[in-house]
């Protein structure tokens, strides 16, 4: 059982939502580990290189001497490895189902729509990517609904996995509404989001483990260069 | 057990994904082939969002995105399982699936694509190539889930499968049996497991298909 917890490190970093992801799983299920910060602006650490070769991309989490990559992926070992309550997955395999396929929708379409908007892609294509977030929101307020059958997050009275996944990047959407002027996030379109937003925020296991909107705001300027190159061929 | 519905479209590795999953498990299904410039509104129903194949429907309640469903298969009806017990084992495995759902996507969509957007289309495939060869597949190990094929090499069946029949009717070159000789192995390794036969797509019908289509994308760019 000791062996289980013992030498758990995480490779990620204060700006990255999805690194922010993995700690406030690590955090929930209350595992031990090291926070080892990856400075995104500087060349890539060997560190880095040898636990993720193929993608070059934190968050890694270091399990011994296994690296785990891929925040989706690592939600779902930290689930298995460290059974005990809170369950971040949902018990329902239908649930789960549906809690997975929202979450490949944050990343697949969102998350390509936010870049677009934070690092100032051309005229045409931030209104593109407005259309695909205001799209987006609506569809998450209605599996929002659906997921949390009358509770506070789509886990239900507590965090789960969806809420885990969308957590940080919520953040983003907040910072691109103002770098757009264009509102999300509504009392009209998406109140039961709205409200969401502020639960996650005082919730005990995410405080302060989300990225902060004026520091990833500040860099998002100097990792432009960044983002842009990791981004460009989705 | 409730009734398993199967929306898909032959043509679609995703799909063939799934009728793999669900043939490896013996699992009873109904299939429903979709017209894609069709759709039917039960497809519309079971999948708002996308509105794309294969979606499976158990129970009445609808499951979308093959990567998805392949999980549910396997959770649901675990006997054969196709993930590894192992939980870094099976990390492992869902890094490689994911892999395959963002870079082998374009391979079946490839005969869309002409000029410029062709040879960069190529070069892609061959360093997504270059990569299952190189970091994905183990020298002895007939198949990415060992000696049994698993959830790994299915998400694959595009490249083993698809890949082949893209290139004889663009004419675009990316695999070489001499520069891949693992995945060479792999994919006939993967065609001769009997379940895996029974649900690929008729190799005759794929081709007369996409050549079919082939002509049509190049009489548009030319007109």
């Amino acid at each position: 059982m000791g062996d289980r917890d013992s030498n758990v490190k995480l490779l990620g970093s204060c700006l990255s939502p999805f690194a922010s992801r993995v700690r406030i799983a690590l955090h929930l299920k209350s595992v031990s580990h090291e926070f080892i910060e990856e400075n995104l602006l500087e060349p890539k650490s060997q560190l880095l290189l040898r636990s993720n070769p193929l993608y070059k991309k934190i968050p890694v989490l270091i399990h011994g001497a296994n690296p785990i990559c891929e925040s989706l992926i690592i939600l779902q070992y930290i689930d298995e490895v460290w059974p005990h309550a809170p369950a971040i997955l949902p018990s329902d395999a239908v649930d789960r189902a549906e809690s997975k396929f929202w979450a490949f929708y944050v990343d697949d379409k969102l998350v390509p729509a936010l870049i677009a908007v934070l690092i100032g892609e051309s005229d045409v294509a931030k209104k593109a990517a407005v259309a695909i977030l205001e799209e987006g929101v609506v569809l998450l307020e209605g599996a929002l609904r659906k997921l949390s059958k009358g509770k506070a997050f789509f886990g239900g009275d507590n965090i789960g996995f969806l809420d885990i996944v969308l957590g940080p990047i919520s953040v983003l959407i907040g910072l691109s509404e103002r770098f757009t002027g264009v509102e999300l996030l509504t009392e009209a379109e998406t109140p039961s989001l709205l409200r969401w937003t502020h639960d996650l925020s005082s919730y005990a296991a995410v405080k302060g483990l989300l990225p902060e909107p004026e520091k990833f705001a500040e860099f998002s300027v100097k990792l432009r260069p960044i983002l842009r190159a990791r981004f460009a061929h989705k | 057990m409730a009734a398993v519905k199967l929306l898909g479209a032959w043509v679609s590795p995703y799909n063939c994904r799934v009728i793999c999953a669900l043939k490896l498990k013996g699992i009873a299904y109904e299939y429903m082939e979709e017209d894609l410039l069709n759709k039917s509104p039960l497809l519309l129903q079971y999948n708002p969002v996308h509105k794309k194949i294969p979606v499976l429907v158990h129970g009445g309640r609808s499951i979308c995105e093959s990567a998805v469903i392949l999980r549910y298969i396997d959770e649901t009806w675990p006997e054969n399982p196709l993930l590894p017990a192992d939980p870094y084992e099976r990390a492992v495995a869902l890094f490689w699936i994911k892999f395959a759902d963002d870079t082998t996507f374009p391979i079946a969509m490839m005969y869309l694509i002409t000029g410029e957007e062709q040879k960069k289309a190529a070069k892609e495939c061959s360093e997504m190539l270059e990569t299952i060869e190189e970091h994905g597949l183990v020298e002895g190990k007939k198949f990415f889930g060992g000696d049994e094929i698993n959830m790994v090499d299915i998400a694959f069946c595009s490249v083993a499968h698809w890949l082949g029949v893209i290139e004889e009717v663009t004419g675009l070159k990316a695999f070489e049996p001499h520069k891949f000789p693992k995945l060479n192995s792999w994919i006939l390794n993967f065609k001769s497991v009997p379940v895996i036969k029974e649900s690929l797509p008729d190799i005759e019908t794929m081709l007369a298909f996409f050549k079919g289509r082939r002509e049509m994308v190049l009489a548009s760019k030319s007109s």
